[in-house]
């Protein structure tokens, strides 16, 4: 643990900090709403805990409340959780522990823990950022499901807050660094693009599987890249700031 | 089974199928040595997967379009993140915004 807070700077663990307080936020209106549609509080916070993982448990939630089977609700939260394996791909090997450490570190693998590893330059850096953020989601996710739960419909609506945009605008922050290669950038645009076009049709998770059929725009030739990127900065910018 | 036993049956399955999902990923990777391109490739993939994640929790709420102040509030956040604005400013103004919004009866 110590080891964390020396090898991070201090804008690092700010920046973590603050991501695990919009995770907290979130999850008080996970607890809210979890009690408000009927279940008891143990509900959200055993789930909390167990599933580690935001938008499936709202997912399983509704369905439940909506009536629906809890195996299909739980089929359903693991479509929507499925990303977690080209997360794991991702990672380079050592990010999430070793031995035995690999065990709980699996666990707290979610997209904030992801994002925060992925943006550090070397293997130390990005296993104390993951571990940081993962630690920390583990702590205010169930935390404020539960105090949500408790303290119920005070925090019901939380959208009223915008505490919904903080979810994609952490991301978003986070990603941006890798978006400013044009390539990268056109295959997230085309990925995000597949993903909206399937959002209607296709049940919640599956469209964003879906994008990463955009990985295929960056598997053509390297060297075509290589001489057409000086060029293109000034397109690429527009199309940034058009959607 | 009784209603509770089910829903923690449902628990359970979510549970373990996400921790599933987590490990097998990295077990993949452990296992294949691949090359320098794959390695950037699947990293690549990674962002792709968070951009369309970005998008899609942005602009749509269910099956349908989220309305419009909390995509207006991601899109000022990714503005000034591209101009390297600092985390906790490009955060709160995703907030500020999609809140301020909603206050003036935009949804």
């Amino acid at each position: 643990m110590r080891s964390i807070w020396r090898t991070l700077d201090r804008t690092v663990l700010t920046d973590i900090g603050l991501t695990c307080l919009a995770v907290f936020f979130i999850g008080l209106s996970y607890g809210a709403i979890a009690v408000a549609s009927g279940f008891p509080l143990w509900l959200p916070a055993v789930q909390s805990v167990l599933v580690l993982a935001g938008a499936s448990e709202f997912l399983f939630i509704g369905i439940v409340a909506a009536g629906g089977s809890p195996i299909a609700a739980a089929l359903a939260g693991l479509l929507v959780n499925s990303r977690h394996l080209p997360y794991g791909l991702a990672l380079p090997p050592g990010v999430t522990g070793r031995r035995w450490s690999r065990l709980p570190g699996t666990h707290v693998m979610n997209d904030e823990s992801v994002v925060f590893a992925l943006a550090q330059p070397d293997l130390r850096r990005k296993r104390a950022a993951y571990w940081a953020c993962g630690l920390g989601v583990l702590a205010c996710w169930p935390g404020g499901a539960v105090i949500g739960g408790l303290i119920g419909s005070a925090v019901h609506d939380t959208s009223a807050f915008g505490l919904d945009a903080m979810f994609p605008a952490v991301i978003l922050a986070l990603i941006v660094k890798d978006l400013r290669d044009a390539r990268t950038l056109r295959a997230a645009l085309a990925g995000a693009a597949i993903a909206l076009a399937a959002t209607p049709f296709l049940p919640a998770g599956l469209p964003v599987l879906l994008a990463l059929a955009a990985v295929l725009l960056l598997v053509r030739a390297p060297a075509a890249a290589a001489s057409t990127s000086p060029g293109e900065e000034p397109a690429v910018a527009q199309v940034r700031t058009a959607p | 089974m009784t209603g509770n036993a089910l829903v923690v049956a449902g628990i359970v399955t979510l549970a373990a199928g996400t921790y599933a999902f987590r490990l097998s990923g990295q077990l993949l990777r452990a296992r294949i040595t691949f090359p320098p391109r794959v390695t950037r490739l699947l990293e690549a993939a990674a962002v792709i997967l968070l951009a369309a994640l970005v998008a899609t929790t942005a602009l749509t709420e269910g099956h349908g379009f989220a309305g419009f102040a909390r995509p207006a509030g991601v899109l000022v956040a990714g503005v000034l993140a591209w101009r390297k604005a600092p985390f906790l400013v490009v955060v709160l103004a995703a907030a500020a915004v999609t809140a301020v919004l909603r206050l003036l009866g935009v949804s």
